[in-house]
């Protein structure tokens, strides 16, 4: 429901769809990849993980913002989407924890929003045709115009716009991990501190020098937005990594331990976004439900010839999900085991990831 | 793992008659679980009691037994059949009971029988309150303080450490009966007794209260991997303190940030692998609204009726994929049958929101308590789907069928203040009214919150519909065409579209004619589109032919340049329009397949088959209210519109599609006319020679009086609009009269009463078939409670044990002619009174009737099938029939009414002209007496082998008493009377104790009752609406600690023919042989 008085909104995508609604939040115009979420809840955690940096980002499920935004449920310090559509935007959330309603949330970050649009006409389009560049305007101009202008929506090397600037340290009693953020989800850094580590964030472009001068016991490479080809220097310090400090990568981390293994990534034609992706572990048949957040997947052909072996894959569309080092200890999921938002099911990752820390420092990793 | 080769044959058991707290979504379970296992290549071997069932036609199962679902009978059919395996996760509490049982009494070990899916182990720990207690507290899962007890004393003691609120929930009972929320000692004593009662095992759980909490369910399930996943969550609109039954409903939940849902989630899962589930599984939880502490309520390790409604929901079918998790498949193993290329172990995501409103049967009882509770009471549901709140809501709200179209219901400016406020503190069936009334009135919502407890998100909504009601209202003006008045207002009527708001709502605060609206709408292109659920929103492509409506831009419907037909469903289960109507459906749409029609289901209830999406070509889940149907109508370009299967649903929109346009298959509405008004139907009885009752229609109390002195007491009064005998009462006098017409019925011009004269006899029924020239007559049921009772209310025999050839000759004759006059083209039900050799009609249905599931299974002729054949325009010559009465089976089948009045206090169980059944069983055998004493035994009625009976006989019912308990003596079973009844019979040389009258205080028969003295009650006295009278408090004794009642002497005369049946004759020399001159017979 639209509070009367409110401004038009259209939405316009690279093949010429036009949706009109109402705008919401931030007034302006937005260019980004234009991709829909599945996820019923999490809408400020979606807001606030940097992998979506450079999106325009739709949700399926209609009624957005019932519960307001809170101090808890960040995934960073602000929102990285670029523009956020709804079906319904929820003027009258309700929430023991609410400190602010999503509308003003999205004001103060600048974020424009359209409401009252057919979000599941816009998904099926893009199911159709693919994630698509796009964008968002409250302004009153011609859509050829806008369509000319559609390279605004590409973001070369989108991790050095939301990777941490400096090294920073959250101490814990446990093991020494040295997280790098490439775009990083807080509940990575949470997942770790919860398990006694003690934590160096420090940035994208570091190099394995700049890694190992902290001697760390395991070394955890998180998620970010965009294609891991433009980050050929992460690649690079990760083959300086591997073999030398068990590894444990996630998304973005995962396409880059494998990009730094000899396998190829390539860009999936509309993603896995949502908290409902089921992941197949091959080694014990279980299926985990899964918090995914992704446009690019590892090749599996690509696999071949390389040391890597596959562990996980997605059930429904088979694509890799899991990967570990035959002769090192590295492993890496392209999902999110430390959801925020969706399912907690494969948080054991994380014990697993202190379990390896702790048997190579008592020197029981068995080198294949 | 695949499916599992050591096992060859499968028994399901199902859940047997509709009672409240366990209805349709049963049979829709069964269907799926039987389907499933066939297309596996198992043996199905299927027991349920409950004739009107998808799941117990022949073709469902290898082997059908309608048989009662009793440890005599299933162990008799497991002994014959000897499966390998059984499944009872998916036949409700009762499926669940029967297999624990089973293993109880080592049936399953002696004969071999492994119990598929949930291991037994698992049952028992979540059915168990104290194992399940001590299980949540091992895996760290938070439960209310609690204690399991026995006996007063225990309750106390608990009630004393812990405080009230309590909440006392007896153990192994059906949707919480006996069940209660105590606020004093009083309440607490009374509601602890009952459920030690009502409990098999006499258990009571006492707890401590939660109520206020937001109450959320997640349906879970697991396979034997441990793979395990959640198809849906649930929040109830209703905090914790109103059964999850009878709250409303709405999914996925609303409220709860994602830290909550996974969280919860997690506890579900958490819950569902200790227990070592294998199936379904359904975790209700309790979420404190100001913190994120939670409670555990209960897990129910089966499908239920939540399951039924996530799988309508969600498109993800709980039941068919339980089935296969029990023959050994793992979730990662089938496919999502919805999208047919991923996977079953995912979780549904929803793109729209999902609202259910349950139906109660207030309007039948309405001496009844409405309070909403711990103890359900509702008989069924609805379900809709919309892409906004209010879109959901209303459409729910229209498609309950009480007379409501919008938050707007009969007329709610009449309650006063205090009303409001009480009903909404006090949950009852008005509440979501009374609320939207309170905010008219400029209640706030921070008040209604602390009356309630519903979450502020609801009320907000609730507000803003009121709000855009009123920025309706306030637009009106009739001086103005209504034309104009829209255009100005376009935005503001789209947006009321898109909110839910039908024409007719439009209609009401724009004071102008809905008629009108929606033409104005079509010309404007302000018409709904359809979108598909497809269980994964959008994200890959799916073929599911299921689809809602709503006010967006893409229309998704795929149709099909084939002839299609479209079949209207029959809404919400209630009293009077039961599963039977789904069955008609269910039959319709296969029928309309074979005759080479697609088939198009337009219904709103999520319990049903009709509802499942593999049922039919394409099924609209949608109101079947006027506007609804037709747009579905305007989208899919049918032939023309079904309405004689969806009972009187269907047929109250004949008249409305007519005139707009649409052509009604089958009977012309013409046809329904003659039959269903009163004036016309006379005319044509006159016209044919043949009799009825005579009768009046009257506007005022007055004439009333007058018709029905002129008639002669006793007579038949309801008012003109009936389902299923509403307010129908037999008079005997005028005060009575003069009482009924101010009580009961609101008589006027627009609403008119019929009095008839009211004819002691025999009651028969017949359905019949006819294209208009054939009439074929499958068979003809008699009725053993003579005329007064309802039909539904009735035990119904096929084939007739007392009725002459000639009167069946007559029932023949004026059946074939009533249907050739009436140009029937379909089913068609006639019921008649029998007396002293003459047959009189006492009315006519043009449509499928309750009995067609039943006579279509005893006579083996597939009635719908036929119907549908005369509907499309075939000749029921083509299929080999002809003109007349099917010869009769040499089995007999006696189907038996079955109640829930253990569920619904302060309700008269005395059986008369007004229906009150919820479900039936059927009962069948070589031998009438076998056959009635196998539905009696299904119906659960516990016939005592010895004991005491308890006779409370009004006086003009002594005569006939007096040799009925007579035979009960001579059977062994002591008499007790109270004064009256106790002197007549003595004065006849029986031997009687004489009890107290409850007047007469303490100890009375009522004690007796409570104290287990009493085995088996008769009471035909003061019968009424009153609850303060005796026979009224002494049959509701009799109800809630569970002994039988019996209130019809004509039943009573049944049982006793069973309980000569099965009990040996013992005589002793001398004695008179009983039925040889031993005096005048029963």
């Amino acid at each position: 429901m639209m509070l009367n008085g409110r401004r038009k909104a259209r939405l316009v995508l690279k093949n010429g769809l036009v949706f009109e609604g109402l705008h919401f939040g931030a007034t302006g115009t937005r260019f980004g990849e234009v991709v829909f979420n599945t996820g019923m809840t999490g809408y400020q955690e979606i807001l606030t993980d940097p992998s979506y940096y450079g999106q325009i980002v739709t949700m399926t499920y209609p009624l957005i913002g019932n519960y307001g935004v809170n101090v808890d449920d960040v995934e960073s310090r602000h929102p990285h989407v670029r523009g956020f559509a709804v079906r319904t935007l929820c003027e009258w959330p309700s929430h023991h924890k609410m400190v602010d309603k999503l509308e003003s949330y999205l004001v103060q970050h600048d974020i424009v929003g359209i409401a009252g649009i057919d979000t599941r006409e816009l998904t099926k389009a893009i199911r159709t045709v693919g994630a698509m560049p796009g964008v968002l305007t409250t302004e009153d101009v011609p859509v050829e115009s806008l369509l000319a202008r559609m390279d605004e929506a590409l973001v070369p090397d989108a991790v050095s716009r939301v990777t941490t600037q400096t090294v920073y340290r959250a101490p814990g009693p446990g093991h020494r991990v040295v997280l790098i953020d490439y775009g990083m989800k807080a509940g990575i850094l949470r997942s770790l501190l919860e398990r006694g580590c003690d934590v160096i964030v420090v940035p994208a472009t570091s190099t394995a020098e700049d890694v190992l001068r902290w001697k760390p016991h395991g070394v955890m490479l998180s998620n970010g937005p965009g294609n891991p080809e433009d980050a050929p220097y992460a690649v690079e310090a990760l083959r300086g990594l591997i073999g030398k400090v068990p590894i444990f990568g996630i998304c973005l981390g995962h396409q880059l331990i494998a990009l730094a293994c000899g396998a190829k990534t390539r860009k999936l034609k509309f993603g896995h976004r949502g908290a409902n992706h089921p992941v197949k572990d091959l080694r014990t048949g279980r299926v985990d439900i899964t918090s995914q957040n992704h446009g690019y997947v590892v090749d599996a052909e690509s696999l071949h010839g390389t040391p890597l072996e596959l562990t996980h894959v997605n059930l429904n569309d088979g694509t890799v999900e899991g990967l570990v080092h035959r002769h090192e200890p590295v492993f890496c999921v392209q999902y999110h085991p430390e959801s925020r938002p969706g399912p907690s099911d494969a948080r054991y990752l994380f014990d697993e990831f202190i379990d390896l820390m702790t048997r190579v420092r008592e020197g029981r990793f068995a080198h294949a | 793992m695949p499916k599992r080769q050591d096992i060859r044959e499968i028994m399901v058991i199902g859940s047997g008659p509709i009672v409240i707290g366990q209805a349709a979504e049963f049979d829709y379970a069964g269907t799926q679980a039987c389907q499933a296992l066939k297309e596996e290549g198992y043996e199905v071997v299927l027991v349920n009691s409950n004739p009107a069932t998808i799941m117990t036609d022949e073709q469902m199962a290898d082997r059908v037994y309608i048989e009662p679902i009793t440890l005599d009978f299933v162990t008799q059919i497991i002994r014959k059949e000897r499966p390998d395996g059984l499944l009872a996760t998916l036949g409700g509490q009762t499926g669940l009971n029967m297999a624990v049982q089973l293993a109880e009494a080592g049936v399953l070990e002696a004969e071999g029988v492994e119990l598929l899916g949930t291991p037994l182990e698992a049952i028992e720990k979540a059915e168990d309150r104290e194992k399940f207690r001590q299980l949540m507290q091992e895996i760290g899962q938070p439960v209310p303080r609690s204690a399991i007890v026995r006996n007063q004393e225990e309750a106390d003691a608990f009630a004393e450490e812990v405080g009230f609120p309590i909440i006392i929930r007896p153990a192994y009972t059906l949707g919480g009966t006996g069940g209660g929320i105590a606020s004093n000692w009083r309440e607490y004593h009374e509601i602890v007794e009952r459920g030690l009662t009502l409990s098999p095992i006499h258990q009571v759980l006492v707890e401590q209260s939660i109520a206020g909490f937001k109450e959320i369910e997640y349906e879970v399930m697991r396979d034997a991997d441990g793979t395990a996943i959640v198809v849906c969550n649930m929040e109830n609109m209703d905090p914790v303190g109103v059964h999850t039954g009878d709250s409303i409903v709405v999914a996925p939940s609303q409220t709860l940030s994602d830290e909550e849902y996974q969280m919860l989630r997690d506890a579900s899962l958490q819950i569902i692998h200790a227990l070592g589930i294998q199936g379904g599984c359904n975790v209700q939880l309790a979420l404190d609204p100001h913190s994120s502490r939670y409670y555990v309520i209960e897990v129910n390790p089966r499908v239920s009726r939540s399951s039924a409604l996530a799988s309508k929901a969600t498109g993800y079918p709980i039941a068919r994929i339980a089935a296969k998790i029990a023959v050994g498949y793992r979730l990662a193993e089938l496919k999502n049958p919805v999208t047919q290329d991923s996977y079953a172990a995912f979780e549904p995501a929803l793109d729209y929101i999902v609202t259910k409103i349950p139906r109660w049967p207030f309007d039948k009882f309405r001496s009844a308590n409405r309070s909403l509770g711990t103890q359900m009471k509702a008989t069924g549901e609805v379900m809709a789907i919309g892409r906004t709140f209010g879109e959901s809501m209303l459409k729910a709200v229209r498609s309950l069928e009480i007379g409501a179209y919008s938050l707007w219901t009969k007329q709610p400016d009449k309650w006063s203040n205090m009303e409001i406020e009480k009903k909404i503190r006090v949950a009852d069936d008005d509440r979501l009214f009374a609320i939207a009334e309170a905010l008219r009135r400029g209640v706030s919502v921070e008040q209604i919150h602390d009356w309630s407890k519903i979450d502020r998100w609801f009320l907000w909504h609730l507000e803003a519909l009121v709000d855009l009601e009123q920025r309706i209202a306030a637009v009106a003006n009739p001086r103005l065409p209504i034309e104009q008045v829209l255009d100005e207002h376009r935005e503001l009527i789209h947006e009321a579209k898109r909110n839910g708001f039908p024409d007719r709502e439009l209609a009401r605060l724009l004071k102008a004619d809905a008629i009108a609206i929606r033409a104005w709408r079509k010309k404007r292109g302000i018409v709904p589109v359809y979108k598909m659920v497809d269980t994964c929103a959008g994200e890959f492509a799916a073929s599911t032919p299921y689809y809602y409506s709503t006010y967006e831009r893409e229309d998704e419907v795929e149709t099909s340049p084939r002839k299609k037909m479209v079949v209207l469903g029959s809404g919400p289960i209630r009293i009077g329009q039961g599963i039977e109507f789904d069955y008609c459906t269910v039959h319709a749409v296969w029928a309309l397949q074979r005759e080479g029609y697609e088939a198009v289901v337009i219904n709103n209830n999520p319990e049903t088959v009709s509802t499942d999406f593999s049922t039919s070509d394409r099924l609209y889940f949608e109101p079947l209210d006027v506007e609804d149907v037709l747009n579905v109508i305007d989208r899919e370009q049918p032939e023309g519109v079904i309405v004689q299967f969806g009972g009187q649903t269907a047929i109250n929109l004949a008249g409305p599609l007519a005139d707009a346009g649409v052509r009604i298959f089958g009977t012309s509405r013409e046809g329904i006319d003659a039959a269903e008004d009163r004036e016309k139907f006379d005319a044509l009885l006159t016209q044919l020679g043949i009799k009825r009752p005579e009768g009046r229609t009257v506007t005022t109390v007055e004439a009333a009086v007058e018709a029905a002195e002129s008639l002669g007491y006793p007579v038949l009064v309801r008012p003109s609009y009936v389902l299923g005998g509403r307010a129908m009462q037999i008079i005997t006098n005028t005060n009575e009269l003069l009482q009924y017409m101010e009580e009961a019925v609101e008589v006027s011009q627009q609403h008119p009463v019929l009095v008839d004269r009211y004819v002691n006899g025999i009651e028969a029924e017949v359905d019949a078939i006819s294209d208009g020239e054939t009439v074929v007559i499958p068979g003809i049921m008699e009725h053993i409670e003579r005329a007064g009772v309802h039909s539904g209310d009735s035990i119904a025999v096929y084939p007739p044990q007392n009725l002459t050839e000639d009167v069946k000759r007559l029932i023949e004759d004026h059946t074939i002619r009533i249907a050739q006059s009436l140009k029937v083209k379909g089913l068609m039900n006639v019921q008649f009174i029998v007396h002293d050799g003459e047959v009189e009609v006492i009315e006519v249905n043009p449509r499928s009737s309750r009995t067609v599931p039943f006579l279509s299974k005893v006579t083996g002729v597939p009635m719908v099938q036929l119907a549908m054949h005369a509907v499309c325009g075939g000749q029921l010559a083509d299929l080999g029939y002809t003109t007349g009465r099917v010869p009769e089976s040499p089995a007999v089948a006696v189907k038996v009414p079955v109640f829930s009045f253990a569920k619904l206090h302060q309700v008269d169980i005395s059986l008369g002209p007004e229906m009150k059944s919820t479900g039936e069983v059927m009962g069948r055998d070589l031998v009438y007496e076998k056959a009635l004493y196998k539905g009696l035994i299904a119906s659960g009625i516990a016939i005592p082998a010895h004991g005491t009976v308890l006779a409370t006989i009004a006086d003009k019912d002594k005569p006939e008493a007096y040799p009925l308990l007579r035979e009960f003596a001579r059977l062994g079973y002591r008499l007790a009377a109270t004064e009256g009844t106790a002197k007549y019979l003595r004065d006849r040389g029986l031997e009687v104790r004489v009890v107290n009258k409850l007047a007469q205080g303490t100890p009375n028969l009522a004690d007796d009752i409570r104290q287990g003295k009493i085995q088996l009650v008769i009471n035909t006295l003061t019968k009424g609406l009153k609850p303060e009278r005796d026979g009224f408090r002494i049959r509701r004794t009799a109800v809630e600690h569970g002994v039988p009642c019996l209130t019809s002497l004509d039943t009573v005369r049944s049982v006793l023919d069973i309980m000569k049946l099965i009990h040996f004759q013992t005589m002793a020399l001398g004695d008179p042989v009983p039925g040889q001159g031993g005096g005048e017979g029963v």
